[in-house]
């Protein structure tokens, strides 16, 4: 039952779907705690939804998670064991932001990678553009026939 | 009967179109000028098809004809007009036809204004043109057809998705197929230098106006796609970093960068071959955008039309157009040589920095929106790259580019000095600093990102400016005012795109660091303070819409003690469609929106309301507007008119000395 309503509900939802998101009743009374919860969430993503964070999806399974990242800061978890606890059982989809482990840190590197590439690529462009080919230093006896023509 | 002449309309464009992309090239090679002079005659002809079978589509949709299956699937009688036009392209279908349209009317009109191109190269631009047109209208007419009919057509229709209902969505798509459709004339541009192997600056004339109207609308189309999110998603984000959004931003990045270094080509005549490749690239992403949102091989918020089989087909057309024209850059960009010569400090280099920018963030956003995808398929990991690591990865590279964009607009071409450059300059950088340092001094314990956002828009906004005034030279204020008014208009339009763009950095940082949120239950006519504002929740009530029903509360915004604003924000749901969106109750303001939600009854009574704050929202879609304002005032620059105008000398004297 539960499987068919995940499917419906993905079914329903091709469009974003408007947002209810965080509940009156789900904010934690700790403000600190509370700050912690919201900025966890918005690193989680909605399982059943498209690209959403659970925080800001209104999708029932999105409230779970959120209670269920509540539940593990009041018990008194750290910031990364939450997320590790969700993680376990989730799998390392839910994570909006990817780690670095393995092969995520070619996404991590390729950016910079492809930066200092291009970095490397213009200087040496940009060095060769600055002494125009064809342009050949003078060879000794021009240079001896300029000395003379510029003889006073 | 109509809907019939709409559909041999397209087949007829069809027969066109493959007339277009085969004799025009043909001629151009054997140097006939009969078969070349068939492109333009061609272009216009398969222009005027498709809008007739455009026309008959919306005619259909507009009486809502429900012998048509698209329309049934998308319309209903009780939808307003507005949406029963715009329904045409609320669909794949549609919105394929609305691309083909648009393809064809930038054909028509490069045959239209294309005047003074060369014969031979006016041929092949037209023809690669009408390549293009071949390929969609193929891919139209075998998997999404728009006028199949129903053998028993049903009474009603299943009405639009209600998101679409909208104003702002509902222009959204046309605008961004103007920009995609748009890069295909740049794309179109360097295919055809590349077959007859020669670049030189009065291509860069050609390629720069059809790029500058193409990212003219891609902005506007993507700050209507925004805009819309930020009213209508019900929490004030305005950019969610999701692939379909994405795949409308690396073409705007690429145009972006494609627009500068086609400057380079014209005045300078360098990075030819690296001009080639952007205005290739940049109609590459088009299609990536549109494989994207069309195939669902990537999970997005709002792809439509999720099938494997026209996502095949349109990776087909994108192996076959960026196959062929890679091979044929790699065939000839070593023969495009570079003339100018510059030193290493200097404007060429400026634009090659920006490109460089550019360039590599569009890169970032690729390669975060197809990760999953490649990890999937190659190391069976299932994961996500959401908002965190765009915001991380992408960001540096916009706050670069606004680092050094003043300098490079002052520097000069071929040898300048930063020091030089930087003189005019100090006033801006210092006041902008200083004021960064106050907004820093004054906000509490919240993160940097607000100050560097003031610091970084002031300095390209107050940087526009001084190079703006500087243009006019020196001498007594009033000389150097009249002398304003006679600037060129690309000058205007250089100061006006980067003032806007100084604007958006701005904002865009306002939004993300200034953002107030408050959550709670309210009970009817209950009151609770948001910032300097106090709320009260006066009424809550049921209205019933066209064609949904409403539940719309009243909410009353009052500052020390005086009535601000009444806000009504609603919950509709549309019955036919069953679903549900939301209606944000918004105050617009010139420094903060107030932005009010309604959410579900509580079980104990009262609603449970979402309220935010959001600082400078309105100048997000100003700067993005000015940045197109400063695109238009460019294209409308004379000198992209009598440019090559060498074909009249009559109006090539009329032009002043500038």
């Amino acid at each position: 039952m539960r499987a068919l309503l995940l499917a419906l509900l993905l079914l329903a939802a091709p469009v974003a779907a408007p947002v209810w998101a965080v509940q009156p009743d789900e904010v934690l009374a700790d403000p600190a705690l509370e700050t912690r919860a919201r900025k966890l969430s918005a690193g989680l993503r909605c399982l059943v939804c498209r690209t959403e964070s659970i925080d800001e999806s209104n999708a029932p399974l999105a409230r779970d998670l959120r209670l269920l990242v509540r539940e593990r800061l009041v018990a008194g978890d750290t910031d990364p064991e939450t997320i590790a606890y969700i993680v376990d059982r989730f799998g390392e989809y839910v994570l909006l932001n990817p780690t670095t482990s393995g092969s995520n840190i070619i996404l991590w590197l390729a950016a910079p990678g492809l930066l200092l590439a291009g970095l490397g690529i213009s200087a040496l462009y940009l060095r060769r553009r600055a002494q125009p080919a064809g342009v050949e230093a003078l060879s000794s006896d021009e240079r001896a026939r300029l000395d003379q023509i510029l003889k006073p | 009967m109509i809907i019939e002449l709409g559909h041999f309309a397209l087949v007829l464009a069809l027969a066109v179109a493959i007339v277009q992309s085969t004799l025009p090239i043909w001629g151009a090679e054997r140097r006939n000028v009969a078969l070349m002079a068939v492109a333009a005659p061609a272009a216009v002809i398969q222009f005027l098809l498709v809008a007739f079978s455009f026309a008959a589509l919306t005619y259909a949709f507009v009486t809502s004809d429900f012998s048509l299956s698209l329309v049934v699937a998308n319309s209903h009688t009780l939808k307003p007009m507005l949406y029963k036009v715009t329904g045409v392209w609320g669909n794949h279908e549609g919105s394929l036809l609305l691309w083909v349209l648009i393809l064809a009317l930038f054909g028509a009109s490069a045959a239209w204004f294309g005047g003074n191109l060369p014969p031979a190269l006016k041929a092949r631009v037209l023809a690669v043109q009408g390549m293009i047109g071949v390929a969609f209208l193929v891919f139209m007419l075998l998997t999404s057809n728009p006028f199949l009919r129903l053998e028993v057509p049903p009474m009603n229709g299943q009405d639009l998705n209600p998101l679409l209902q909208d104003p702002g969505l509902a222009f959204h798509p046309p605008f961004l197929y103007l920009g995609y459709v748009g890069l295909s004339m740049s794309f179109s541009f360097a295919v055809a230098a590349l077959i007859e192997g020669r670049v030189d600056a009065a291509w860069g004339r050609w390629v720069r106006p059809w790029t500058l109207a193409a990212w003219v609308f891609l902005t506007i189309g993507i700050a209507l796609g925004s805009w819309w999110a930020y009213y209508e998603l019900g929490w004030g984000g305005f950019w969610f970093w999701d692939p379909v959004e994405n795949a409308s931003f690396m073409p705007w990045l690429l145009a972006a960068a494609l627009l500068h270094s086609a400057i380079v080509v014209e005045k300078r005549e360098s990075l030819k071959a690296w001009t080639i490749l952007l205005a290739i690239l940049a109609f590459g992403f088009s299609l990536i955008g549109t494989f994207i949102v069309r195939s669902g091989v990537i999970t997005s918020v709002h792809a439509f039309a999720n099938d494997p089989e026209r996502g095949v087909y349109i990776l087909l057309i994108l192996a076959v157009f960026m196959g062929g024209a890679l091979t044929l850059f790699a065939a000839r960009a070593g023969s495009l040589e570079a003339k100018g010569v510059f030193a290493t400090v200097s404007r060429e280099s400026a634009l090659v920095a920006n490109n460089l920018l550019l360039a590599v963030a569009c890169f970032v956003v690729f390669i975060g929106t197809i990760w999953p995808l490649v990890a999937e398929l190659l190391w069976d990991r299932k994961l996500s790259v959401g908002a965190p690591f765009f915001n991380a990865a992408f960001s540096p590279f916009m706050v670069a580019l606004a680092a050094i964009l003043p300098i490079g607009a002052m520097m000069p071409w071929k040898r300048g000095e930063i020091g030089r450059a930087l003189r005019p300059l100090w006033p801006a950088l210092v006041l902008s600093l200083s004021l960064g340092a106050l907004v820093w001094a004054m906000q509490t314990g919240r993160s940097a990102l607000g100050p560097v956002g003031v610091i970084l828009g002031l300095w390209v906004v107050l940087g526009s400016v001084t190079d703006f005034w500087t243009r006019t030279g020196r001498g007594a204020i009033a000389g150097r005012l009249s002398r304003l008014a006679r600037l060129p208009r690309a000058d205007w339009g250089k100061a006006t795109a980067h003032a806007g763009f100084g604007i958006t950095v701005f904002a865009v940082s306002a939004m993300v660091a200034w953002k107030t949120e408050d959550i709670r239950v309210v009970q009817i006519g209950g009151s609770y303070p948001l910032g300097p504002y106090e709320i009260t929740l006066a009424d809550v009530r049921d209205v019933q819409g066209p064609n949904y029903t409403s539940t719309m509360a009243e909410m009353v915004v009052r500052r020390d003690g005086a009535e601000v604003a009444t806000l009504f924000p609603e919950k509709r749901n549309y019955p036919v469609a069953a679903m549900p969106t939301t209606e944000a109750g918004i105050d617009y303001g010139l420094f903060r929106d107030v932005y009010l939600v309604i959410g579900d009854p509580q079980t104990g009574g009262g609603w449970a309301i979402r309220s935010y704050i959001e600082p400078f929202a309105n100048w997000l879609w100003a700067g993005c507007l000015i940045m197109s304002l400063g695109g238009l005032l460019s294209l409308s620059d004379r000198r992209y008119r009598v440019a090559a105008g060498a074909r009249r000398p009559a109006d090539a004297a009329a032009v002043p000395a500038e």
